[in-house]
C-alpha cells in the first residue's frame, strides 16, 4: 500500500501525469469500479497538529462512501479538503493529492468551480437568513443563471430532489428560518443540488436532528445515490451500515481500513476497526 | 433578606433613572413649549425673530453630508478589517486600537483638528463642509465598530455556506454576511446620527454660526462653503447671549421631536430588515 502511493508519487513527477497515476494505484489494487474522487497520499496539518496522516481512499461513482472513527480522528477533515473548504482555515496545509474526475482538485479545477461540482451540507443547517426559494436559488444566480422560468424549474427540481416540494411549495417565500431542523437541513440539501453537483459531501448532517428527520434524510440519501456519488461523515455506526456501500474507519488520523460495508461491519481486517465498529471504543 | 436589599436597590436605580428622564424631558416641555410660535419657524432669521427655521435645514443638510462621507467609508473598512484582512494581522490591530481611541476622545479635539485641517489647511473656511467634514471624522469610528460587532455576530455558518456553494468572498460577504449585519449597521448608523445632530463644540470650530442656510439655489456647489449653525448650535449661542433664553428652550423641543423621530424612524427600518431576513412575515 505504501509503496503504491511511493510510486503514485513517482509517477506523478513524471510524465505519465494524474491519469495515469491513478490508472497504476487501480490496478495496483485491482480495483475495477470507477472512482469519481481520490485522495492520494494526503497528509494535512493544522499548525504544528498532525491532522491527517498519509491517507489514500478512493471514492466510488454512484455509491455513497461512510466515513467513521471516534471524534478527532480526522474525518471531518478529510471530507473538506474535498471540496477546499479548509481554504479558509489559517495555518492549514495540505499535501498529496486530491482528484476529480482524475483531475487535480487543487491546481487543474478553480475553486469555485470545484465547489460546484462537490457539493456540502454541514453538521448543524445553515439557510440563510433570506426566502426559502433565494436559498435554493442562490448557487444558480451565483452560477450566472439568471432567467426567471429557468430558476423556478430548478428551485422545483431541486426542492422535489431533497423530498420536500409538497411541504414548502406553497411558502416560497416565506423565510426558511421558520423552517424546522429537519426541514432546513434538506433545504440546504436541496440548495447543494440546485448546481447540480458531482458530489455530495454531507457532515454529520444528521447528528443535529431528531429521529424522524433523520430518517427522511437517509432514505433521501438512497434515492440521491442514483445520480450523485455521496461521501458522508457519521458518528453513527447504524447509519453507516444502513445507508453506505463502501466504510473506511479512521483512528487518530490514520485511515486503518476502508472495503464494502458489510465487509468492515462483519469480518474487519484490523483488530481495532473490529473493537470500534462493536462498540467497544469511541 | 439581602435578596430584599438588592431588589429594593434595582427599583429605586430604575425608578431614579426613570425619573430623571421623565423631569429632564418635563422641564425642557414646560420651559420650551411656550415659545414654540409661528414666527419661530419663520424662513429668515432676524435679530429680533431668532427663527430656528435655517438651523433646522441645516441640521438636517450637515447630519445627511456627514452622514453620507462617513456610513460608506465606515462600513466598508469594517468589512475589510472582519471579512478580509487576516484576524492576526498588526495592521489589523493598530486600527482596532485606533477607533477604540479615536471613540473616546473630547468632540472639541475633533473641533481643533478640522479648524487646522479643512479650514484652514485646505482653506474651506468655516463652512458646512468643514463641518461635515470633522462630523465625519468625528463618528467614522463609531460607524466602524458598530459595523465589526455587527459582522463579526453574524454567524459563521452563513459564510461557509456561501463558499460551499462556489460563491466567491465579495457575492457571500454582500449576499449572505450583511444582510443579517443590516440592522446592527443601520444602528451604527442611527448613533452616528445622533451623534451628529447634537454636537456643537466640533462645529463651532469648523462650520460657525451663521444663522442661514447655504444658498444652493444661487450659488450652486459653492454654498457648501457657506458657514452655518446646526440646531444644537443655535441652542448654544441662544443660550450663552442670554437675550433669547426662552427660545433656545423651544430649540431644545424641536430638537428632542426631530431626535424621538429619526428614532422611531430607524427603529421601524430595522424591524422592517429582521421581518425580512428573520420571522416569517
Amino acid at each position: 500500500m505504501l509503496e503504491a502511493v511511493a510510486r503514485t508519487r513517482d509517477a506523478l513527477m513524471g510524465a505519465g501525469g494524474v491519469e495515469e497515476a491513478l490508472r497504476g494505484l487501480r490496478a495496483e489494487r485491482g480495483q475495477e469500479s470507477a472512482s469519481k474522487m481520490s485522495v492520494i497520499g494526503l497528509d494535512l496539518h493544522y499548525g504544528s497538529f498532525h491532522v491527517l496522516k498519509d491517507v489514500s481512499l478512493d471514492f466510488p461513482e454512484r455509491q455513497v462512501t461512510a466515513l467513521i472513527g471516534p471524534s478527532g480522528c480526522g474525518k471531518s477533515t478529510l471530507l473538506k479538503t474535498l471540496d477546499r473548504m479548509n481554504d479558509l482555515v489559517p495555518d492549514c496545509r495540505v499535501e498529496g493529492l486530491v482528484t476529480l474526475d482524475g483531475q487535480n482538485a487543487y491546481e487543474d479545477i478553480p475553486v469555485n468551480s470545484l465547489r460546484r461540482r462537490v457539493g456540502m451540507v454541514f453538521q448543524q443547517p445553515n439557510p440563510f437568513p433570506m426566502s426559502i426559494y433565494d436559498n435554493v436559488a442562490f448557487g444558480p444566480r451565483t452560477h450566472g443563471v439568471q432567467d426567471r422560468a429557468q430558476l423556478d424549474g430548478i428551485v422545483e427540481q431541486s426542492l422535489r430532489d431533497a423530498a420536500m416540494w409538497d411541504e414548502v411549495k406553497d411558502r416560497l417565500r416565506k423565510s426558511a428560518l421558520g423552517l424546522s431542523g429537519g426541514q432546513q437541513q434538506r433545504l440546504c440539501i436541496a440548495r447543494a443540488l440546485a448546481v447540480k453537483p458531482e458530489v455530495l459531501l454531507l457532515d454529520e448532517s444528521t447528528s443535529a436532528l431528531d429521529p424522524i428527520s433523520t430518517a427522511k434524510i437517509e432514505e433521501l440519501v438512497g434515492e440521491l445515490k442514483r445520480s450523485y456519488t455521496v461521501i458522508m461523515v457519521t458518528h453513527n455506526m447504524l447509519q453507516a451500515l444502513r445507508v453506505s456501500d463502501k466504510t473506511a474507519f479512521f483512528l487518530l488520523g490514520e485511515m486503518v481500513e476502508a472495503g464494502p460495508t458489510e465487509d468492515i461491519f462483519t469480518e474487519p481486517v484490523d483488530p481495532r476497526t473490529a473493537d470500534y465498529v462493536a462498540g467497544r471504543f469511541g | 433578606m439581602s435578596s430584599k436589599v438588592l431588589r429594593g436597590l434595582v427599583y429605586a436605580g430604575a425608578t431614579i433613572t426613570a425619573l430623571i428622564l421623565v423631569g429632564l424631558v418635563a422641564f425642557i416641555l414646560v420651559k420650551g413649549v411656550p415659545y414654540l410660535t409661528p414666527s419661530l419657524f419663520a424662513w429668515e432669521y432676524t435679530s429680533e425673530n431668532v427663527s430656528l427655521m435655517p438651523a433646522l435645514i441645516s441640521t438636517f443638510l450637515m447630519a445627511a453630508l456627514a452622514l453620507l462621507l462617513a456610513v460608506p467609508t465606515g462600513i466598508a473598512s469594517a468589512i475589510y478589517l472582519v471579512e478580509y484582512a487576516s484576524e492576526t494581522s498588526r495592521f489589523v490591530r493598530l486600527v482596532r486600537v485606533t477607533t477604540e481611541t479615536l471613540q473616546g476622545i473630547p468632540s472639541i479635539i475633533y473641533g481643533l483638528f478640522g479648524l487646522l485641517f479643512f479650514t484652514t489647511l485646505l482653506g474651506w473656511g468655516m463652512s458646512l463642509l468643514s463641518g461635515a467634514f470633522t462630523l465625519a471624522v468625528m463618528v467614522l469610528p463609531v460607524i466602524m465598530r458598530t459595523t465589526e460587532e455587527a459582522l463579526l455576530a453574524v454567524p459563521r455558518s452563513y459564510r461557509e455556506g456561501g463558499f460551499a456553494l462556489g460563491a466567491g468572498r465579495v457575492r457571500t460577504v454582500f449576499r449572505c454576511v450583511l444582510p443579517s449585519a443590516a440592522p446592527g449597521i443601520l444602528g451604527g448608523a442611527l448613533l452616528a446620527l445622533g451623534r451628529c445632530v447634537g454636537e456643537v463644540a466640533a462645529l463651532l470650530f469648523t462650520a460657525g454660526t451663521v444663522a442661514q442656510v447655504p444658498d444652493f439655489a444661487s450659488q450652486g456647489v459653492f454654498a457648501l462653503f457657506d458657514s452655518c449653525r446646526t440646531l444644537a448650535e443655535h441652542m448654544y449661542v441662544l443660550a450663552s447671549e442670554g437675550l433669547h433664553v426662552g427660545e433656545a428652550y423651544a430649540t431644545a423641543v424641536v430638537l428632542l421631536v426631530v431626535v424621538m423621530l429619526l428614532n422611531v424612524g430607524t427603529n421601524a427600518a430595522v424591524g422592517r430588515l429582521n421581518g425580512r431576513t428573520k420571522g416569517d412575515a
